[in-house]
This record gives structure tokens, C-alpha cells and sequence, in this order.
């Protein structure tokens, strides 16, 4: 029969044009991005960028490159990483173990997607000032806990929505076995969470290795490798910003070159991890 | 004999809907008893009301008694995981653990401090041999449970059950997700092991109820009708609603 253009034919033409419009515009900025990244740091990128700590002049445009900051948030992002895993994952099981309908993990689930929605540099500000009271100066050990409070409301509000799609027959199955709630939660549910959890641990690494607010007065910045908790970090964040804050063209090109440094590094963590959940995963029942 | 499991005046409720209703039954020792009944009559309630499986579900209630060895496992004191590991449960599908195939009937064992080292292997080889699983399996004991078939998965969920040495055994429907050859080779095996277990079986095929009962549970909307030695029930039942089921007319 031959289609008619009726109100209703035209409304879903323009509409469907309008999510396409949406896409376009969210992939075009991504390309954008990954483009002007790939453009302007590409050429400055070499080998002395990731192998050599910045020299005498190396913000003026001379010898050095940016390992300092890289260690640096390799550092920072994998110590907040493991200190927010070894409060996350008790929390995420304990809200399904023994908490997952009551009104008491109601709140406790409100409270961390509030703290999810806090900006970075609340947490900066905050870590900051618990260090003062502590006696601490910037140092790694401070940005490890900054990082650590902005990772905590992400990898455990993630881990708790992959928990919760546990098969309740499963869960069962071991239950009716004699297993204990805690020993059916370690065992069981989180073997064959496991791929979920590692993306809720990437999920939040990629949060905190990215951020330069929280890390700005906790872990401060300087030139050197990093060497003691106590001693102050850089952060790959924070070199993209300084360097982009030169008035001298070659040394901003670094700033694009750190960037897509650090673009590389979530990446390849990213991938990795797909590969061990995968690998971990062989175990995991359908 | 005195009774194995002794059920006293049991309700059960979910939510303001009453799925038992004042059920008294004993069930005999080392026999195989058949609760048999209509699609939503209470049987799998019944059941897991034994292990106390039906607390798992939100909204439910339970008054009344259940007797294993004249111990009540609602009372307050009792320990849940104990009376769990003593009355496994064979569910409708098989859901093995997220594990190598070794590790899930290991598991209960190391949960419960069982068998150790050696112990342990030989202990895994004697449960998987007793659930028909051995020889199949012998060679890939690491590899992952889910590769398996169905039927062979179900065995291994028994051999699992077995390996926490219960005394009881229930089975909600344990051949209803296998094909036929698996489902006659779980029949089989329950049949060898009923001279050492308890066991309770929930089915809604007649044909199979006839084949394993020692001692049937007849129930209808939440009652228990009728309850005797297979023979007795099955040639001569006593109540029109029980020879209206066994006729075919629900």
C-alpha cells in the first residue's frame, strides 16, 4: 500500500532526526578531541617525553620530558584505586548481603550518589584540610587519599549494580549448601561478579587518574620521581595544565603530547582489564 | 520406625496469601516420599519450608513446627547453616557454582571443615563416582562447571549436595529441566541412594511419582489431602479428590 504522510509518519521522521542529530554531535566532540590531541601532540611527542624528568629550562622549551608526572599518576590513581577497592567492595557486598532491601542501605545507596556528585575540588579542599589538622604537608600519601574519597562513591555505587544482577538462584545454590551469608558474598557472588567488579575498579581508576582538581593541593607538583609517600607528586592532570599555561608554543605542544599520554595509559588500562575480566570470567555461570 | 521429619501444625504465608494450611505430616526414614499435587497447591512451599529455604523470599511467614530428629528447626537457637547442610536441596535447575567442577563439591566440604589435602580428593572422586559423574569428568576436573550439560550439571549440583554428608535430601523437581536420558540416570541414582537418605520429592509427573514413591504426600490448594504408603495411596486412595488426580482430572 502506498505510505501516506500523516502527522504521525512526519512527527517520527523529525524526532529520529533529532536522536541522529544528538548522536553526531556527541561522536563528532569525541572525535574532535581524540583528533586535536592526535594532531597538535603527536609531533612532540618523543622519546625523551616519557623517559626523562623535566631538565633546567624544560618550561621555557628546552631538554626533559614528563616521567615524573607520569609515575606520578600511575602512582596516585593506583594507591587511591586500591584504598577505595578495600573499602568499596565490604561496602558494595555488605549492601547486598545484608542490607539490599532494607531502608538502612536505602540511605546508605542515597549517601554515596551524593558523594558521587560532589565536585573534585570539594574533595581537594577537604583532603587538604584533614591533612593540615594532621600535620601533613602535599604530598603522595595526601593525593592517595583525595583520590581515594572521589573513587569511593563511583567503584562502589558500580560495584553495587553489577552486585545486585547476581542470579538470586545462584545465590541460593550455595545457601543451600550451609554456606554462611558472608561466605555465599566472598565465595560465590563475588567469582562470578568478577568481570563487573574489575570494570567498577576501572571505572573508577580512569575517574581518578584523569582528575586535577582533588590531587592540586594534596599531592602538590615537582619535577622529581616520586620516591616517598611523604614527598610531594606530580600528576600527568596537572603537567597538561602547567605546560598549557606557558606562552611558549613547543612547550604547550608537550602539554598535548601529556595529554594523549595519558589518554594511552587509561586506554591500554582499559583494554587490559577487559582481557583479564574476560580470562577471569571462564568460571562464570550464565 | 520413628520418623524422620515431624511437621506440626505449619502455616506458611506470603504476604496476607496462606500457602500451607495447618499441615501435619511425618515423613518416614530412609524412604523416598512423594509430595505430589496440582500446579500452586504448596509442594515446593512445603518443601523449602524443611530447610527453611522459604525465608530466602521476601514477605513470607511461618508458624508451626518442623521435627527433624525431634529437634525444631524454627526453633530460636537453631543454627540455619546446620540444618541447611543437613537437608541439601536438588533444585529445578541446575545452577552450579561459579567454580572448576572439583571446586564445587569441594566447596562444602572446606566450608564445613570436612575433608582435607588427600581426604579431600579421594572424597570428591567417592561423591562424584556415587552421583554417576565420575568417569565423565575424570579428565577435566578444572575445567569450569558451566561446560557441562545439563543432565551432567544436575549430577554434579547432586554429587555437591551429597559431599556436606546430609542425612535428608529434598528434590523440587529435579528432572524437569533435563532431557529424558539425564532425567532416568537422576531417577536412578535417587533410587541407590534412598537406602542412606531421607529423601523428599517434589514432582507433578504422576508417572515418576509411581516409579520412586515409598511414601506419598497428596496435596491440593495449600492442604494436605492425603498421605500414605505409595501402594496404599495409588490403589486405594481414600479421599474423591486424590482419585480425581490420579485420574487426570486436574
Amino acid at each position: 500500500m502506498k505510505r501516506h504522510w500523516h502527522k504521525r509518519h512526519i512527527e517520527e521522521a523529525i524526532l529520529k532526526g533529532l536522536m541522529l542529530v544528538s548522536f553526531l554531535v556527541v561522536a563528532g566532540a569525541l572525535v574532535l578531541i581524540l583528533g586535536t590531541v592526535l594532531v597538535k601532540g603527536l609531533p612532540a611527542l618523543n622519546w625523551q617525553m616519557v623517559t626523562q624528568t623535566p631538565k633546567g629550562g624544560y618550561y621555557l622549551g628546552k631538554e626533559g620530558g614528563i616521567l615524573n608526572a607520569i609515575l606520578g599518576s600511575l602512582y596516585l590513581a593506583g594507591g587511591g584505586t586500591l584504598l577505595a577497592l578495600i573499602f568499596s567492595l565490604p561496602i558494595a557486598l555488605y549492601l547486598e548481603t545484608y542490607a539490599s532491601k532494607s531502608s538502612w542501605g536505602r540511605y546508605v545507596r542515597l549517601s554515596l550518589d551524593v558523594l558521587w556528585g560532589i565536585p573534585s575540588i570539594v574533595y581537594g579542599a577537604f583532603g587538604f584540610t584533614l591533612m593540615l589538622s594532621l600535620g601533613l604537608r602535599a604530598s603522595l600519601l595526601g593525593g592517595i587519599i583525595a583520590l581515594a574519597l572521589l573513587e569511593l562513591p563511583i567503584m562502589t555505587r558500580a560495584m553495587d549494580e553489577v552486585i545486585r544482577l547476581m542470579p538470586a538462584d545462584l545465590e541460593q545454590a550455595a545457601l543451600a549448601l550451609g554456606s554462611t551469608r558472608l561466605e555465599t558474598a566472598v565465595h560465590v557472588v563475588t567469582r562470578q561478579m568478577l568481570p563487573g567488579i574489575l570494570t567498577a575498579i576501572l571505572l573508577a581508576f580512569g575517574r581518578g587518574i584523569g582528575d586535577a582538581a582533588s590531587v592540586l593541593f594534596t599531592a602538590g607538583y615537582t619535577d622529581r620521581i616520586p620516591t616517598s609517600l611523604m614527598r610531594p607528586v606530580a600528576s600527568l592532570p596537572l603537567a597538561v595544565f602547567f605546560q598549557l599555561g606557558t606562552p611558549f608554543p613547543e612547550v604547550q605542544q608537550r602539554a598535548y603530547a601529556s595529554a594523549l599520554i595519558l589518554t594511552v595509559i587509561v586506554l591500554a588500562i582499559s583494554l587490559g582489564s577487559r582481557w583479564v575480566a574476560a580470562r577471569m570470567g571462564k568460571y562464570t555461570v550464565k | 520406625m520413628e520418623p524422620h521429619i515431624q511437621i506440626r501444625n505449619l502455616n506458611a504465608y506470603y504476604n496476607s496469601h496462606q500457602a500451607l494450611k495447618s499441615i501435619n505430616l511425618d515423613v518416614p526414614r530412609q524412604q523416598i516420599t512423594v509430595i505430589m499435587g496440582p500446579s500452586g497447591c504448596g509442594k515446593t512451599t512445603l518443601l523449602k519450608s524443611l530447610n527453611r529455604f522459604l525465608e530466602l523470599t521476601d514477605g513470607t511467614r511461618i508458624t508451626g513446627e518442623v521435627l527433624i530428629d525431634n529437634e525444631n528447626v524454627y526453633a530460636r537457637d537453631m543454627d540455619v547453616t546446620e540444618i541447611r547442610k543437613k537437608a541439601g536441596l536438588l533444585a529445578q535447575r541446575p545452577y552450579p557454582l561459579p567454580m572448576s567442577i572439583y571446586d564445587n563439591v569441594a566447596y562444602g566440604m572446606r566450608i564445613h571443615n570436612l575433608k582435607k589435602g588427600r581426604n579431600l580428593e579421594a572424597a570428591v572422586q567417592h561423591y562424584l563416582e556415587v552421583a554417576g559423574l565420575w568417569d565423565e569428568v575424570k579428565d577435566r576436573l578444572h575445567a569450569p562447571a558451566t561446560g557441562l550439560s545439563i543432565g551432567q550439571q544436575q549430577r554434579l549440583c547432586l554429587a555437591r549436595g551429597l559431599a556436606v554428608e546430609p542425612e535428608i535430601l529434598l528434590g523440587d523437581e529435579p528432572t524437569s529441566a533435563l532431557d529424558p536420558i539425564s532425567a532416568q540416570h537422576i531417577e536412578g541414582r535417587l533410587q541407590d541412594l534412598k537406602e542412606k537418605y531421607t529423601t523428599v520429592l517434589v514432582t507433578h509427573i504422576l508417572r515418576q511419582a509411581k516409579r520412586l514413591a515409598d511414601y506419598v504426600i497428596f496435596m491440593y490448594l495449600g492442604e494436605v489431602v492425603e498421605a500414605g504408603p505409595a501402594q496404599e495411596v495409588f490403589e486405594n486412595p481414600k479421599e474423591a479428590r486424590t482419585r480425581a488426580y490420579l485420574e487426570g482430572q486436574f
